[in-house]
């Protein structure tokens, strides 16, 4: 059941888009907050984001925290430039599991 | 008061890191040991003296232990080699380390600024190994000059070294109203990044409190970054300006004290070991001095609470962000505090005064107890008598425990030696090994403070007279490394010390025709081979063709053989020529109390070691003669009455003492053997200084005085008396010499 439950919930990943950023930081946590109410370990796709700044990386650090906290993990399975401009720039490659950005060396921000 | 008791504890154990380190610097080099387990042991000894030094504000050490430790960090992770160079380097840095703690110890905390001074020409040979480029060859001649030009290096060039990082370090904590305000810390980051290169940052997120707290519009996080820059300070910090009130941010420049990056992480709000690792991370600290860090910690707040570090470093590894060996250096590092801590509570210090009194009452105890035991004897109660006797073995077993405290392991003393040969044999340009075993031989505390001295003149004996130059070692076939060994083992109730040399040997004839220019033997006489050796022990006896500064000065091995003599101990050599000399030094176990067999003379009373009594048979020689058949073999032996003229008549059975002392037998007749008899040494007046034969007294349970018959000298007179073929000019000879 369990098992069953997780693969219906993790297969299609989260979804986001648009800016992460203060204007939707309640909202954004509730989003991420979600799935981890089912499940341990969510995958959360940011390719659409459009805008990272320190409200949505500090969301994304949370969830990843209480996804651990409950033996599961937040994974990224992609993402766009400005989210990979932000992991650069704090060096987060490596905490969030994502390869080092490659194509993000333009950081797109309006 | 409490400070003081503190600061001794740090004088005393600090002496021993040092010992340690000197030990395993010793050992670099030799094959059969883990090369990085001894940089190891080093690295530990340095650290921890560091470590303590800290925390007693003896800035003058932390500053000098500091560079010696930098060094060894980069030792420890194969950036510089632990060449001969180096070694020395560090054993004087040792030395100089050592000279500051004795000046601590002497003077107090605030002692040490004009040796602090001396350390100077160290610090800079020091800073050489460090600025040199991380090349294998030994910069021994890197210029001082080349140290860093920093701010804090200029202000005080002999004060703290700088720690690994030529970058800045800067430690932000963002307001939790800065996101509201519309500024986004990162967008300062980013601003930062044009002044110059984020080389390291660490993300710190643990003051956001879990999901259900979390106010997803306030700003919980926090930055550690190394930054490099050629910027200044105020450029750096007008960056953030706009966030200034709103944030806390501690900049420290390039080349900051260790010191200053630990206060940091004190005074910033996170866990102290858990900030250690982000300066790490960041690279602004190294692993060395993380631990450092954590070190003072872990001493200062002396807490348990090392149990939230292992996850983290966990986490760390985790991420990929961390090097592995950084947290296995944490990991370690908890471990060893945690066997520190097992160690100590299994181990007290103890003032030797206090335990000389513990011994001093028992000897009364024993004696009292002697009394007891008697006049149960003399009042026939069965009762009493029994009473008596389980009150003597439990005084028994107390003295020997009390006894056993004072004992302690000549390896200690023993690796001191490692020291001197190393440093003898480089003034003199031989390459010698000092080989050891039987470390683990205990003997008693005031022996091994007496004989170390001996000890070190027999060394230097060997290591200079002893072992020949190289070339002649080569062309003699023998290993072009000369070997000094010291061995030690217990042998019937005396610790026997070896020193041996695998050098060239006495010459025997030089030494006959020496000592017959110096009038100690008259030419034309025969002398056995022991007999010409043991002329080496006569003062003023010198056979080496050169003085040089370490011997040969003929002030020597009269003086061992008198300070030996002394502890109621002996020296003899042997020698083979061409294959090396033995020096063999035999030492009671201890100079307090004794396991004693007591026997009669008439009403006079002696007592005989027990150790040294091989057995008892009745007498049955013929009259007149000074020797009896035992079971084949020829005993001499000694009448005791005799001996020390005690009047009367012998009685109708005497009983023969066989002693044996050093591989020889000797008899000693007495009129009447009474039993063992627990001894405690009392020793004899100076009066008696002069006394053959009697090397101290004791109180027998009646209140009678009895002597204690000194076993070494009674043998070897037995031996000379048996031996008619000795003329009574080399019996003078052999005399003066006992």
């Amino acid at each position: 059941m369990a098992t069953e439950r997780k693969r219906k919930k993790s297969a299609p990943p989260l979804c986001i888009e648009g800016e992460m950023s203060i204007y939707r930081a309640r909202e954004l946590k509730q989003t991420l907050h979600a799935p981890l109410e089912k499940t341990a370990t969510i995958e959360v796709d940011l390719s659409a984001v459009t805008e990272l700044d320190t409200a949505g990386l500090q969301l994304l650090l949370l969830a990843k925290r209480s996804a651990q906290a409950r033996q599961g993990d937040l994974r990224i399975v992609a993402h766009s430039p400005a989210v990979g401009e932000v992991f650069a720039l704090l060096q987060l490659d490596g905490h969030f599991g994502v390869s080092a950005p490659a194509s993000s060396d333009t950081p797109q921000r309006h | 008061m409490e400070l003081d008791q503190a600061l001794q504890t740090f004088i005393a154990e600090s002496r021993e890191q040092l010992e340690d380190m000197e030990n395993a610097l010793l050992a670099v080099g030799r094959e059969e040991e883990d090369e990085s387990e001894k940089v190891n042991a080093i690295f530990r000894a340095a650290h921890t003296i560091k470590g303590s030094s800290g925390l007693f504000g003896l800035d003058h050490v932390v500053a000098f232990t500091h560079v010696v430790e930098s060094v060894l960090d980069r030792v420890r992770d194969g950036e510089i080699l632990l060449v001969d160079d180096l070694v020395s380097l560090l054993l004087s840095c040792r030395d100089h380390m050592g000279m500051l703690i004795d000046a601590v110890a002497n003077e107090g905390a605030d002692a040490g600024g004009g040796i602090a001074e001396q350390g100077a020409p160290l610090v800079a040979r020091l800073r050489g190994y460090l600025d040199a480029p991380q090349s294998a060859d030994p910069p021994a001649a890197a210029a001082p000059a080349a140290a860093p030009a920093g701010d804090a290096a200029a202000e005080d060039p002999a004060d703290d070294e700088p720690a690994g990082a030529d970058r800045w370090h800067i430690s932000l904590r963002f307001g939790p109203n800065v996101l509201r305000d519309g500024m986004d810390p990162l967008s300062f980051l980013r601003y930062l990044g044009r002044l110059g290169a984020i080389t390291g940052i660490a993300t710190l997120s643990d003051a956001m409190p879990d999901a259900a707290e979390m106010d997803p519009e306030a700003c919980y996080l926090g930055f550690e970054i190394a930054f490099e820059s050629d910027a200044d300070k105020a450029a750096i910090e007008s960056v953030f300006e706009f966030v200034r009130d709103d944030c806390s941010i501690r900049i420290l420049p390039p080349h900051s004290r260790v010191s200053e990056y630990v206060r940091l992480i004190r005074e910033l709000p996170e866990e102290t070991a858990r900030l250690g690792e982000m300066l790490v991370r960041c690279g602004t600290v190294t692993a060395g001095e993380l631990e450092a860090a954590l070190d003072t910690q872990t001493v200062q707040s002396a807490q348990p609470s090392e149990a939230p570090r292992q996850p983290i470093g966990a986490i760390l590894v985790e991420q990929g962000s961390v090097q592995p060996a950084v947290v296995e250096a944490a990991l370690a590092r908890q471990k060893q505090v945690n066997e520190l801590k097992g160690q100590e509570s299994r181990s007290i210090r103890i003032d030797a005064d206090k335990l000389d009194q513990l011994i001093n009452q028992v000897g009364e105890l024993i004696i009292a107890g002697a009394s007891v035991n008697l006049i149960a004897q003399r009042a026939h109660n069965v009762e009493l008598q029994e009473r008596a006797s389980t009150l003597s073995s439990l005084v028994e077993s107390v003295r020997d425990s009390a006894l056993q405290l004072r004992m302690v392991r000549i390896g200690a003393t023993f690796s001191r030696f490692q020291r001197v040969v190393h440093d003898a044999a480089r003034e003199i340009g031989k390459d010698i090994r000092l080989a050891v075993s039987g470390e683990d031989t205990e003997l008693d505390k005031t022996v091994v403070e007496k004989i170390a001295d001996p000890i070190t003149h027999l060394v230097r004996n060997a290591i200079d007279h002893g072992i020949e130059p190289a070339e002649q070692r080569a062309a003699s076939g023998k290993p072009a490394q000369g070997t000094v060994r010291l061995n030690a083992y217990h042998d019937s109730g005396s610790i026997v010390i070896e020193v041996s040399d695998d050098g060239g040997g006495l010459k025997r004839d030089r030494i006959l025709a020496k000592a017959i220019e110096r009038g100690l033997v008259e030419p034309g006489r025969s002398l056995a081979d022991g007999e010409i050796l043991d002329l080496v022990f006569e003062p003023g006896f010198s056979t080496a063709e050169a003085v040089t500064s370490l011997s040969g000065r003929g002030v020597g091995m009269d003086v061992v053989k008198r300070n030996i003599a002394a502890l109621r101990g002996s020296v003899s050599i042997a020698s083979e020529e061409g294959v090396g000399t033995t020096v063999t030094v035999r030492l009671p176990l201890t100079l307090a109390i004794i396991d004693g067999f007591q026997v009669e003379i008439g009403k006079t009373a002696f007592v005989v070691p027990l150790d040294m009594i091989e057995e008892c048979v009745e007498l049955s020689a013929e009259p007149g003669h000074d020797y009896t058949n035992l079971r084949g073999q020829v005993l001499p032996f000694i009448r005791l009455r005799d001996l020390f003229k005690v009047e009367g008549k012998p009685a109708r059975r005497e009983n023969i003492v066989v002693l044996k002392y050093a591989g020889q037998k000797a008899g000693l007749v007495v009129d009447t053997l009474v039993g063992e008899f627990q001894t405690v040494i009392k020793p004899m007046g100076k009066l008696f200084g002069q006394v053959r034969c009697i090397s101290g007294s004791t109180i027998l349970g009646s209140g009678d005085v009895a002597l204690i018959l000194d076993v070494p000298s009674l043998v070897q007179q037995a031996i000379q008396q048996g031996a008619p073929q000795v003329s009574s000019k080399q019996a003078a000879v052999a005399a003066s010499a006992c």
